[in-house]
C-alpha cells in the first residue's frame, strides 16, 4: 500500500435516473489521489463534483467501475459494514456545516465518538482537544445559532478530525463564508494537511480556494482533467 | 458497535428537538389522549353497568320465572304457583313464615332530572319478606311503606336521576296518587333503580288481581339451590324457570354491556383511526424537518436501525404521554360519576357508578402505545431508507 494511492476511483460512471429520464453524470472517470494530498475539485455547477465526493465517501455507490480507499473496495461493502467504514474512515465538511442545533460545540463533536469504543470521559477529552485544534477552546458550551459561520464552521472541521480520520471530505467549506472566515478556513484545512499529514479533497468553485491546495483537478462533461498550466 | 448508544443518542436529540414542533407533538399526543379518554369512559360505563347489575344478586337467592321467559317482563305466575314456590324445601323461614317475595312490576314514565324528558321507572310490588329475601335493603331515608297502603319507597339511584321522587312527595299516575315515604339503598344494585310498593296494592290498581311475574326466594343456604330447583322444576303443576338471582342479573345485562361495550369500541376506533393519522402526520414531518440531521447522522456513520428505533421511541413517548393524559381525564371526569341507561332486556332505567379500574386504564394505554408504534413505524422507515446522498442536497 506503500506506493499505491490512497484513494483510487477506477473507470466510474455514475447515472441518475430521473422519472424514466437517464442523467449521466459521470462516464468512465479515474483519479488517483495520494495519502498526504491536499485536492481541489473544481468545475461549473452540475458537473457531479458533490456526486464524485459522496462516492469517494461512501455515500452514494458508482453505476459502475470500482472505488478503493486504502485497499479497501467501498463500492463492495453492504450498507452496514459502509456506515461503519464510514465513522471509521472519513471526516466530512458540508457548506452549510450541518450541525445539530439542540447540541452545543462540544456535543457537536463528540458525536461521531459515539460510534467508537471510547468511553464518555475519553470522548470528551478528544473533544475538546479538537475544538482547542481549530481554536475554539473558548466556545465548547455555545449552541451553533450562538456561533458566526466561521466558527460554526470549525465545529464542523473538529467534528471532522476528531476521529482522526484517514481522509477529509470537504465540499464547498468556504462556500456560505465571507473572505476573511472562508481564508481562516482555509488556512486551517491547510495546515491540517501540512502538520498532520490529512489527506483532504475538497470541492471548490473559489479559485482563491483552490490556490491553497496542493494539486487541483476539473471536472467537466463526466471527465477530469489536470489544471491547465 | 455500541448500538444502544447509538440508539440512545439520536432518541435522546430528537426528543430534545420536540419544543421545535411542539404544535404538532402536542396535537398528536391530545388526539392519543381524546382516543384513550373515550375508551376508559366507554369501558368504565360498561363496567359500572355490569357491576351494578351483578352485585344485586347473591348466591342463596333464587328467582323463578314462567318457564320459557326470558326476563321477568315476559313472565307471569298465579297466586298459586307463588304459594307452591315458597313452600318449595330449601326455601329458608323467618318469624312470619317462608322468605320469599312474589312480585309483579309495571313501568311508569317520570321525568328524568338530567334532561326533563320522561323515561321508564319500574313500579315494583313486592311481598312483605322481600326485604328480608333481598337482605341489603336500608332505608336511608323515611320509613317502609305500610302493608295495603298507597304508598311506595323509592331506590336512592331512581330518586337522584328523576325528578318528584323525594320522600313527601307523590306521584300520580291515572286514579291513583303514591305517597313517597322512605328512600333506600340496595347496595349499589339494580334495586336502587326502582320503586316500590305492596304487591298487594299494586295488583288492584292494574288491574291484575291474580298476577305476579316472579318469585324471590332467600334459600336456607347456597348449596340447598339445586334441591329447591329440582323440587319446583319437577312438580307437574309447575311450569317455571329457577335462577340464582346472581346469575339472573348478569344474564340479564349482557346484551346491555355488550351493546355499550361496542358502540364504545366502534367509536374509539373511530376516533384512533384519526388520531393515528395525526400520529402519522407528527412523526412524517419531524422526520421531514429532520431529513438534514438523519442524513447528517448517516453521513457520520450512524446505523439505519438506530434511526428507526429513535424515531419510533419518540412516538412512542408521545402516545404514552397522550395515554396516560387520556386514562388520567377519563378517570377523574368518570370515575364515580352516577348515571343512568336502559336496560334492554327490561326497558327500564339502571342507575350506576362508572367504574374506572386498572386494567381498564391498562388497556387505554397499551392501546395508545400501539397506536403510537404504528403512527411512528412508516415514518421511521422512511426515514432509514433516505437515500444519504439526494437527502443531504434536499436540504442545502
Ligand atoms: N440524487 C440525484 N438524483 C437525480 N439527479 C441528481 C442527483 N444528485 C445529483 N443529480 C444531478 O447530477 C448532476 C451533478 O450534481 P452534483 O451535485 O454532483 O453537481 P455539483 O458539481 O456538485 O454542482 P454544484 O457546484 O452546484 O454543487 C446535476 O445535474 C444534478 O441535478
Ligand atoms: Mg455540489
Amino acid at each position: 500500500m506503500s506506493n499505491a494511492a490512497l484513494v483510487q476511483v477506477q473507470n466510474v460512471t455514475k447515472t441518475f435516473h430521473r422519472g424514466s429520464e437517464d442523467v449521466p453524470v459521470l462516464s468512465g472517470l479515474d483519479l488517483m489521489v495520494n495519502q498526504g494530498e491536499f485536492l481541489a475539485l473544481m468545475g461549473p455547477s452540475g458537473s457531479g463534483k458533490s456526486t464524485l465526493l459522496n462516492l469517494i465517501g461512501g455515500l452514494d455507490r458508482p453505476t459502475q467501475g470500482s472505488v478503493s480507499i486504502g485497499g479497501d473496495r467501498i463500492d463492495q461493502l453492504s450498507d452496514r459494514e459502509l456506515a461503519a467504514w464510514r465513522a471509521r474512515h472519513v471526516g466530512f465538511v458540508f457548506q452549510f456545516y450541518n450541525l445539530m442545533p439542540v447540541l452545543n460545540a462540544q456535543r457537536n463533536v463528540e458525536l461521531p465518538l459515539l460510534l467508537t469504543s471510547l468511553n464518555k470521559s475519553e470522548r470528551r477529552q478528544h473533544a475538546e482537544t479538537a475544538l482547542n485544534v481549530v481554536g475554539l477552546s473558548h466556545r465548547l458550551k455555545h449552541y451553533p445559532r450562538t456561533l458566526s459561520g466561521g466558527e460554526q464552521q470549525r465545529v464542523g472541521i473538529a467534528r471532522a478530525i476528531v476521529t482522526d480520520p484517514t481522509i477529509l471530505l470537504c465540499d464547498e467549506p468556504t462556500g456560505d463564508l465571507d473572505r476573511k472566515s472562508g481564508d481562516d478556513i482555509l488556512t486551517l484545512l491547510q495546515t491540517l494537511n501540512k502538520e498532520q499529514g490529512k489527506t483532504i479533497i475538497m470541492v471548490t468553485h473559489d479559485p482563491h480556494a483552490s490556490a491553497r491546495a496542493s494539486r487541483i483537478v476539473h471536472l467537466d462533461k463526466g471527465q477530469l482533467s489536470a489544471q491547465p498550466a | 458497535m455500541n448500538w444502544f448508544t447509538q440508539v440512545f443518542a439520536i432518541a435522546a436529540f430528537n426528543l430534545r428537538s420536540l419544543p421545535q414542533r411542539k404544535g404538532a407533538a402536542l396535537s398528536a399526543a391530545v388526539g392519543i389522549a381524546g382516543v384513550a379518554a373515550v375508551l376508559v369512559g366507554v369501558l368504565a360505563i360498561a363496567q359500572g353497568f355490569r357491576h351494578a347489575m351483578t352485585k344485586s344478586g347473591s348466591p342463596d337467592t333464587a328467582i323463578v320465572l314462567r318457564s320459557g321467559a326470558d326476563s321477568e317482563m315476559t313472565s307471569n305466575l298465579s297466586r298459586d304457583d307463588a304459594r307452591l314456590i315458597s313452600d318449595a324445601p330449601g326455601v329458608a323461614r323467618g318469624s312470619s313464615g317462608p322468605l320469599s317475595s312474589a312480585e309483579l312490576f309495571v313501568i311508569i314514565d317520570l321525568p328524568k332530572r338530567s334532561t326533563g324528558t320522561s323515561a321508564n321507572v319500574p313500579l315494583r310490588g313486592v311481598g312483605a319478606a322481600a326485604f328480608d329475601v333481598r337482605g341489603d335493603i336500608t332505608m336511608v331515608q323515611g320509613r317502609r311503606f305500610e302493608l295495603g297502603k298507597n304508598e311506595v319507597i323509592v331506590g336512592a339511584g331512581a330518586a337522584r336521576a328523576f325528578s318528584g321522587l323525594d320522600a313527601g312527595q307523590s306521584i300520580k299516575i291515572g286514579v291513583n296518587t303514591w305517597n313517597i315515604v322512605g328512600t333506600f339503598t340496595a347496595g349499589g344494585g339494580l334495586a336502587e333503580s326502582e320503586i316500590w310498593t305492596d304487591a298487594a296494592v299494586l295488583q288492584p290498581a292494574y288491574h291484575r288481581p291474580e298476577g305476579y311475574q316472579s318469585v324471590y326466594a332467600k334459600l336456607t343456604s347456597a348449596d340447598t339451590y339445586d334441591s329447591f330447583k329440582d323440587a319446583l322444576t319437577t312438580n307437574p303443576q309447575l311450569k317455571v324457570k329457577v335462577s340464582r338471582l346472581s346469575d339472573h342479573y348478569a344474564e340479564q345485562s349482557t346484551l346491555t354491556s355488550g351493546f355499550i361495550t361496542t358502540i364504545g369500541v366502534f367509536i374509539a376506533s373511530m376516533m384512533a383511526l384519526g388520531a393515528l393519522f395525526g400520529a402519522l402526520n407528527t412523526m412524517y414531518s419531524a422526520v421531514s424537518t429532520r431529513t438534514n440531521e438523519i442524513a447528517t447522522l448517516r453521513a457520520l456513520g450512524f446505523g439505519s436501525g438506530p434511526v428507526v428505533i429513535s424515531v419510533l421511541t419518540e412516538s412512542l413517548a408521545l402516545a404514552l404521554v397522550g395515554g396516560l393524559l387520556g386514562a388520567g381525564l377519563a378517570y377523574l371526569a368518570f370515575d364515580g360519576y352516577q348515571a343512568a341507561t336502559m336496560n334492554f332486556q327490561t326497558f327500564s332505567q339502571v342507575t350506576f357508578a362508572f367504574s374506572v379500574t386498572a386494567p381498564l386504564v391498562l388497556t387505554a394505554v397499551i392501546g395508545a402505545s400501539i397506536l403510537g408504534i404504528i403512527g411512528g413505524l412508516l415514518p421511521a422507515i422512511r426515514a432509514a431508507r433516505l437515500p444519504i446522498a439526494s437527502a443531504l442536497r434536499e436540504s442545502a
